[in-house]
């Protein structure tokens, strides 16, 4: 964990115990989660118990207390998605990852979260991901577009593999 | 920018913009709302730019991306002034025609044109459009005039205008006070409390540090009305905080905006800074002795923090766990000092007030529910998106003149309100107004405004399950009758929806949700019942038929239903078994398959595959 990222995020907001979910935000925004270490060193640096930063991190649904996969598939489970059947989107990505849904594939490439609505419940079903709207999703769609991000990886693999190779 | 230090100063740097933007001959508002980015709107603009740079236009064509325009089912849209000519489904391709065609040569192009999916007809401008023409857009039409990051924008479309009105000598916060109280204006976020009498309650109580929130923690699934108005028009918002901290003596505000509505964040942010430099914001504002600052806090995404006190929990830096409210929060609220928390909506609908007046904004409306209220009319349903109407319209209309009817030619035969405090109405109460109270009174809310609308393929059993689901996942555990309660309840409406439910269940259900509403400490607990009480009130025989037929009409709830392939229609292509991630079919090439019922997790993916509607569900 780099501490300067760190020192940087509590530039004056020391000691203000009101800026903790904000601190929280950014370290998550930086590192993808909010490792344990970052944790100990927010409860210093604010003046906050840990057991207080631990009850916040973990009480919010927004922070992540373990490291997310490279690419986070986000359902939307609003009630709009929910009435355009976005249950099957949700178990396609789980059969085809083969995860449940709040967990990293075993390769860390894949990470499956539910969000209870991303306010663009006109465009139903939503899946984002990594920041990018998929919109009126179906489970075919999902299916290629899961499988074209395997393709792109086991592509950049090899290619590493091969400059690996060509280095030695 | 130059910071303003008077009321005149702020007149000028308008007079100055408007004379500049005469030099423009046309004005592209194109959507970038959330909606419509995610139909890639940044690419057409990029490709508008280009277009326009090519032809040497961009001294004379003006390219707004602005926020949402509502119609986000037919994105990304733009309008094109004059004319207002509305263009729909763009993609990059259309620049070079939209810049050759319409721009310089004022020719329309068919094809971009809204087509009406009924009778083929097609409209050229946006009031002209059957989704547009019913509705009263006094808050959202604003979205289409300003660049959210341009607070240049904001000030020549008359922005800021109410405050410099409230600014002078002669207008005391009483008046201010005053004039919301008269405009009849009730909060839009979900209880309909007076506005106006909240912020005298607040201007009254004892304290000189006192705080306005504005609560854009839009939680409700299938709401997204504040998203629309603080991430497409966040100096509307601003300027209605500003006038709401004069009105009850507030040095110091909040914006509680939601982590995930990204763009929200960012555009609050850019306009509290530019609000900042040109002294709209801080010490001595527009020169006058009276000094308000905002800041903004993001959200963590926990629904219970739409609560007021949860609220303001969170923005101390805290769990958001609501508290009792003996003492209210206008006299103990933020860091226990005076505090008047309003939603965006609400904020947002001030400085038309103060600028209009008070008879202005009850003009429209009904006895109890002023003004229009914005709904985000989603589900199964032809046009989607976000509308404005007067409140008082009845539900009807709003369905099938705003909404276009159903999709499919499915029988409509619900819509949810509210939210899930809110209730589902059937379609033979449509004749309801959108109404404060005459929606209470039916079970059901106005709450923050969402209408999901419901056809013959959603089972009603299920829905309340949904909600529950969603409350029991979202209630914060601090109190008894919500944490237990709701999961209760839960475990009593999935026993029925599985096929194990027994007779007594529905009268225990209404008792336990009657001592859920009644013992719960906050409004999250109070309202949580709301779902499970309408629907077994107006769809009662549905949860009849999952007791005792343990059959579920609508085909929804898995345990009640199998899956079966039609051999008549089905043309053995493939599609269903590729597409099955069970192995639960199989078939030889161009005969008929067949689903394995030992496999088959009855996901449903097979039947939204195929296209020759072969696969049944019984």
């Amino acid at each position: 964990m780099d501490q300067q990222i760190l020192a940087h995020i509590l530039e004056g907001r020391r000691s203000q115990p009101n800026q903790l979910i904000e601190v929280l935000q950014d370290v998550q925004e930086q590192y993808d989660y909010i490792p344990r270490e970052a944790m100990q060193i927010v409860s210093r640096e604010l003046g906050v118990p840990v057991i207080e930063v631990y009850r916040v991190a973990s009480f919010y649904k927004a922070f992540r207390l373990k490291p997310a996969g490279k690419h986070i598939l986000t359902f939307c489970s609003g009630t709009a998605c929910h009435v355009r059947s976005s249950d099957l989107l949700v178990n396609q990505a789980t059969r085809q990852l083969g995860i449940d849904s709040g967990e990293v594939t075993p390769d860390g490439l894949f990470s499956i979260e539910q969000v209870n609505c991303l306010g663009a419940c006109a465009l139903g079903p939503i899946v984002v991901e990594n920041g990018s709207y998929h919109h009126h999703m179906t489970p075919a769609r999902l299916r290629k577009l899961i499988e074209s991000i395997y393709e792109k990886e086991t592509a950049l693999k090899e290619a590493e593999v091969k400059v690996y190779a060509e280095i030695e | 920018m130059l910071r303003l230090n008077s009321i005149r100063e702020l007149d000028h740097l308008r007079e100055y913009l408007k004379e500049k933007r005469q030099n423009y001959s046309t004005t592209i508002s194109l959507c970038g709302g959330t909606g419509c980015q995610a139909s890639d709107s940044q690419v057409v603009a990029e490709a508008l730019k280009t277009e326009l740079s090519r032809q040497d236009l961009e001294e004379k064509v003006r390219l707004c991306l602005t926020g949402c325009h509502g119609f986000c089912e037919q994105g990304p849209v733009m309008v094109i002034e004059p004319g207002n000519i509305l263009y729909c489904h763009l993609s990059p391709e259309d620049a070079f025609e939209i810049v050759y065609q319409t721009v310089i040569n004022g020719e329309i192009i068919e094809r971009l044109l809204y087509t009406d999916p009924i009778s083929g007809e097609k409209y050229i401008t946006e009031e002209d459009i059957p989704f547009y023409k019913a509705q009263d857009r006094q808050i959202l039409s604003k979205n289409r005039k300003v660049d959210p990051c341009v607070v240049e924008d904001y000030i020549v479309s008359g922005g800021y205008s109410a405050l410099s009105l409230v600014l002078n000598n002669g207008y005391t916060p009483e008046r201010i006070v005053n004039q919301v109280i008269e405009s009849g204006l009730r909060g839009r976020g979900g209880g309909g409390f007076p506005t106006g009498r909240k912020w005298l309650e607040c201007r009254e109580a004892p304290g000189d540090e006192k705080y306005v929130i504005c609560n854009a923690d839009e939680g409700d699934p299938g709401a997204y009305m504040d998203r629309c108005v603080l991430e497409g028009n966040p100096h509307l918002v601003l300027e209605g905080m500003i006038i709401g901290a004069r009105a009850v003596g507030a040095s110091k505000g909040y914006i509680y905006v939601r982590n995930e509505y990204p763009l929200a964040v960012e555009h609050s942010r850019v306009a509290v800074e530019q609000a900042r430099e040109l002294g709209l914001l801080g010490n001595n504002i527009l020169g006058s002795p009276f000094s308000f600052d905002v800041e903004i806090a993001r959200g963590g995404g926990a629904f219970v923090c739409g609560e007021s006190t949860a609220l303001m929990a969170s923005i101390e830096g805290k769990v958001g766990e609501p508290r009792a409210k003996d003492v209210h929060t206008v006299v103990d609220g933020l860091y226990h000092k005076p505090t008047t928390l309003n939603n965006v909506e609400t904020w947002a609908n001030v400085p038309s007030i103060i600028l209009n007046g008070s008879s202005w904004f009850n003009s429209r409306g009904t006895k109890g529910s002023r003004g229009t209220k914005i709904l985000a009319l989603t589900g199964r349903i032809r046009n989607t998106g976000l509308v404005e109407v007067p409140m008082g319209i009845p539900i009807r209309d709003v369905v099938y003149d705003i909404g276009g009817g159903s999709v499919n030619g499915n029988k409509i035969k619900a819509v949810q309100i509210g939210g899930p405090s809110g209730g589902c109405l059937p379609a033979e109460i449509f004749d309801l107004p959108v109404d404060f109270d005459i929606l209470a009174e039916a079970g059901s809310m106005v709450g923050s405004g969402g209408m999901v609308v419901m056809d013959e393929s959603s089972c009603m059993v299920d829905v309340a399950r949904y909600f529950l689901e969603f409350l029991q996942d979202e209630s914060c555990g601090k109190c008894v009758p919500c944490r237990l309660g709701i999961d209760r309840m839960l475990e009593i409406i999935t026993d029925i929806t599985e096929g194990r439910g027994t007779i007594g269940q529905l009268d225990l259900l209404e008792e336990l949700a009657e001592t859920v509403s009644e013992t719960s400490l906050c409004g999250l607990g109070k309202t949580a019942p709301n779902p499970v009480l309408t629907t077994l009130h107006y769809f009662r025989p549905e949860y009849e038929a999952h007791i005792y037929e343990k059959r579920c009409p609508a085909g929804v709830c898995k345990e009640l239903i199998s899956y079966s392939i039609d051999p008549e229609k089905c043309t053995g292509c493939g599609v269903c078994l590729k597409s099955c991630a069970h192995g639960a079919i199989s078939g030889e090439n161009k005969q008929p398959h067949v689903i394995n019922t030992e496999f088959c997790q009855k996901c449903g993916i097979c039947r939204s595959e195929c296209r020759f509607d072969a696969i049944q569900v019984i």
